[in-house]
């Protein structure tokens, strides 16, 4: 009778650390999965805020254990930090500037290569106004679909001399500096995505840094 | 009398008169209110299909609450009561109602179902030779899903493509619905609309909108990081505003009209230039 009590004591014993365990690794994961860079919330200046974005190949041992995955960066004090969430204040027209050393990806779907929904309709690239670019040429775009925002970037071309390797890039490397200004909308969680298929090495370029939040998406929460 | 009634006979009894009292609320209360609402030919059609599974439904419903209560309070034993309860038996004659009631049910729903689904369609996806289309002139609509957007395509207007989707009142659309990448699923909730998008494949579904008035539009297929923001706003406009709509449209897709590919039902782009 004893023994028989000793060997449902012990069972229950290894099913409370198995049950343990199995809490530990989900607490683990979901800590894993919620322990992203901080968002970003730029000073206002005025009517406008600033937003300063670098796109780079392959962010790079020193910002992601995932190296050699594509990535959006921002500045913060002057410095480039990996968030893709960031606080912006509602009604307000964000001046975006965006380093591109990125190459040429192209888009899937051609229709996304004209710029809607900024202001002016115009973006440049490299001070030239421009409204639209050859889709085979798109590196990434900086879309917000719930403000109808969509930007294409366009790719630095393949025998580019001086190429980035890994992020943060230089200056002197290869790029093209696109701006252009759109005006948040109302409070809310808004999502932010890149619609080129640019995540190197996954099927059909949409796996990876694509469904990761912290790389080419992330969300705008506007306060 | 009451008490001289077996079990079955009170339950039978019950049932029937709870069925009663419901029958008209699910007909003339719930059953108008039904979704997607009565906002177009193929969503009134849904609005029926829903009000005849409710109706057939009510009598089973009405059964299975009725014995549930009534077990609750006539077979309830006094926590004083330590007796073994009497043998469970089975009752053929019960078992044999049961049995032919519902599927008697289930085999009328499915005559139904797939009757009134020939008969219009009823809003879904037909794949890419409908077996119903309807008479009279009727507006291509292409819907393109892709990670994660809908864009649509109106190849009566020179193929333009916009981010917006915006349907005459009254105007018999055929919406062809693909995708460029994985799967979706083009739901129009207030048109009664839904039909999968898969890359590859015209899937085409037909619907005439009676009323002028906002609708939702929502990716009802996992496909990704932003399914759960694949949403968007239809409007169902008026012909004038129509026509105004889409020519301004045209002026302001005018550049990415030369990208685009000829008008097709499917199209099959280079997967990626860098990650194939």
């Amino acid at each position: 009778m004893s023994l028989l009590v000793g060997a449902g004591r012990l069972r229950l014993a290894g099913v409370l650390v198995v049950a343990a365990a199995i809490a530990a690794l989900i607490a683990a994961y979901v800590v894993f999965l919620t322990h992203g860079p901080k968002p970003y919330r730029p000073a206002a200046t005025g009517p406008a805020v600033d937003l300063t974005l670098q796109t780079v190949a392959a962010v790079g041992p020193n910002l992601s254990p995932n190296e050699n995955w594509v990535s959006y960066l921002i500045q913060e004090n002057g410095k480039w930090t990996r968030s893709t969430v960031w606080t912006l204040p509602a009604n307000t027209l964000v001046h975006v500037t965006l380093y591109n050393y990125d190459g040429q990806s192209g888009l899937r779907n051609p229709f996304l290569a004209q710029a809607r929904g900024i202001v002016g309709g115009n973006f440049t690239v490299d001070g030239k106004p421009m409204s639209h670019i050859d889709p085979d040429a798109a590196s990434h775009t900086f879309a917000i679909p719930q403000f109808n925002v969509i930007v294409p970037i366009l790719g630095i071309a393949d025998d580019a001399k001086n190429q980035c390797g890994y992020a943060p890039c230089d200056p002197s490397m290869a790029h093209y500096k696109i701006q252009f200004t759109f005006r948040t909308g109302k409070k809310g969680h808004y999502r932010w995505q890149c619609f080129v298929p640019c995540a190197a090495g996954f099927v059909y370029g949409f796996g990876g840094p694509m469904q990761t939040i912290g790389y080419m998406d992330g969300f705008i929460n506007v306060v | 009398m009451w008490s001289s009634w077996s079990h079955g006979r009170r339950v039978a009894v019950l049932t029937i008169v709870v069925t009663i009292i419901l029958l008209p609320i699910m007909i003339f209360v719930l059953g108008p209110n039904m979704p997607p609402g009565k906002n177009t030919d193929v969503g009134k059609g849904q609005v029926f299909d829903n009000t005849v599974l409710l109706i057939v439904m009510t009598p089973f419903t009405a059964f299975i609450l009725t014995y549930l209560v009534y077990a609750a309070i006539a077979f309830r034993v006094p926590d004083s009561d330590s007796r073994e309860g009497a043998h469970i038996r089975g009752h053929m004659r019960s078992q044999i109602i049961w049995l032919v009631t519902t599927t008697a049910a289930v085999l009328f729903l499915a005559i139904f179902g797939t009757a009134e689904l020939l008969s219009t369609g009823a809003g879904g996806g037909q794949g890419p030779k409908p077996i119903t289309k309807p008479g009279g002139t009727v507006l291509p609509v292409q819907v393109i899903g892709q990670q994660w957007e809908f864009t649509f395509r109106y190849p009566t207007y020179g193929g333009v493509e916009t981010a917006q989707l915006e349907i005459p009142v009254g105007t018999q659309i055929a919406f062809h619905v693909t995708s460029l990448d994985a799967i979706h699923s083009f739901w129009a909730y207030q048109l009664g609309v839904k039909a999968d998008a898969n890359p590859g494949v015209d899937n085409v579904a037909y619907v005439k909108p009676k009323t002028t008035r906002s609708f939702d539009i929502r990716c009802a297929e996992l496909c990704g990081l932003w399914h759960g923001y694949m949403f968007d706003t239809g409007y169902v406009v008026t012909q004038s505003q129509f026509t105004t709509w889409i020519a301004q449209q045209q002026r302001l897709y005018a550049k990415s009209m030369k990208d685009l590919p000829p008008f097709a039902y499917t199209y099959a782009p280079d997967p990626t230039f860098r990650a194939g």
